[in-house]
């Protein structure tokens, strides 16, 4: 196996040259022998003449970290789910009920992941999926709600994508939620901090390059929460904004901050049509 | 005891005589080195995994010796001969006395 691996790495190398030999970005995504995920595709219209084609994050990464993902026995990220999937059924709160109580199973749930951050009517506001749960909580369950981005809130928001896994990613860039989108998109091409970088200055422009020793991605969030063997936890989104700000060397924005919740809304958009993937295993 | 222990395996369910199967394994575990420190300064207790042990139908196929440097976790991956159809035992020993145990049934096909 680890001979094949290395010959697979030679070959992507000669392929496409030194600066690319790290990833093999013509693996295919297959998780458990038959979960196929789009990992590659058309860019979503609102995306014409900046990208062509739209690419999951796990094309990036070396094939050893690829392959993490390709076995749920593998993907460390699967026991923080499994860990979810008992708080799911666990009832919690002066109500004295569970999530399991209104929503039923968590495979019930396929299907909300991928639309999500989306607007709310009740509330008048574009809401994440960390904000829904907490809304649940608050309201209907009168348990205490989780901090953002924190273990039990970002272990639930991973259950829920994985049972939406293949699903492709489709959140709403018109209606009511459009000015969330548009700010979103504002902060998506603004430059902040010493280094003067917009997230577009990586992400679009020089994807597939070379930042010092990392490997540039397309910074799509369809593999979100994501399980980072850096830190050896569960990531969400905005604490990976919170990253990217701060190494433009800028005062970040707060997770589950109103910005964060419009760049959130705006960079899913941009992944329209691929697959949902979370909890993926990245570097 | 440590909370939110649970042990996994991964194993076929069956394979031909003779034939070399990979058994995985993972047992969920904070695997507390015994060198860390809480916020107040007191050393936070070892509670690790200290051994694990792998038997088909009786015969031992691995019994692994963990030391503090192991990280959260562990898991473990290997090799095993099946002549005939049996039992995979599959046991963690932990640090404070408990014994977590996981079976699997193997067919010959």
């Amino acid at each position: 196996m680890k001979m094949k691996l290395l010959h697979g790495i030679a070959a992507a190398a000669l392929a496409l040259g030194a600066g690319t030999a790290m990833a093999d970005e013509d693996a295919e995504l297959v998780i458990n022998g038959d979960l196929e995920i789009v990992t590659k595709t058309d860019a979503p219209a609102h995306l014409e003449g900046a990208v062509g084609e739209i690419m999951s994050g796990w094309r990036f990464r070396d094939s050893t970290t690829q392959v993490m993902q390709m076995d749920d026995f593998d993907n460390p990220g699967m026991i923080f789910v499994d860990d979810a999937r008992d708080m799911w059924a666990t009832a919690e709160g002066s109500e004295g009920k569970s999530c399991m109580d209104c929503h039923g199973e968590p495979e019930d749930m396929a299907g909300v992941k991928p639309v999500y951050p989306k607007w709310n009517e009740a509330a008048g506001e574009v809401r994440t999926l960390q904000m829904q749960m907490n809304d649940c909580r608050e309201n209907r369950m009168g348990a205490e709600t989780w901090k953002y981005d924190a273990g039990d809130a970002v272990a639930m928001e991973a259950l829920l994508a994985s049972v939406s896994r293949g699903m492709p990613v489709n959140v709403a860039t018109d209606g009511p939620g459009q000015s969330t989108w548009e700010q979103g998109k504002e902060l998506y091409y603004t430059r902040t901090g010493q280094l003067d970088l917009s997230c577009a200055s990586c992400h679009e422009l020089n994807y597939g390059n070379m930042i010092r020793a990392d490997h540039l991605s397309q910074g799509q969030v369809n593999g979100f929460p994501t399980y980072r063997l850096k830190n050896t936890k569960l990531n969400g989104i905005h604490s990976r904004f919170k990253g990217c700000v701060r190494d433009t060397r800028a005062e970040t924005f707060s997770a589950g901050s109103p910005e964060f919740v419009a760049l959130e809304m705006y960079v899913a958009s941009r992944g329209n049509g691929l697959s949902v993937e979370g909890p993926s295993v990245r570097n | 005891m440590a909370s939110g222990v649970k042990p996994r395996v991964k194993s076929p369910k069956s394979a031909s005589a003779g034939e070399v199967v990979t058994l995985k394994t993972l047992i969920s575990h904070p695997m507390e080195s015994g060198q860390r420190k809480d916020s107040d300064g007191n050393t936070i207790p070892r509670s690790i995994i200290n051994r694990f042990t792998c038997e088909l139908n009786g015969n031992m196929v691995v019994d692994v010796t963990l030391e503090p440097a192991i990280s959260t976790n562990p898991y473990f991956e290997f090799e095993a001969r099946v002549d005939e159809a049996g039992e995979f035992k599959f046991t963690w020993y932990d640090d404070d006395g408990d014994v977590y145990e996981e079976a699997k049934a193997i067919e010959i096909a």
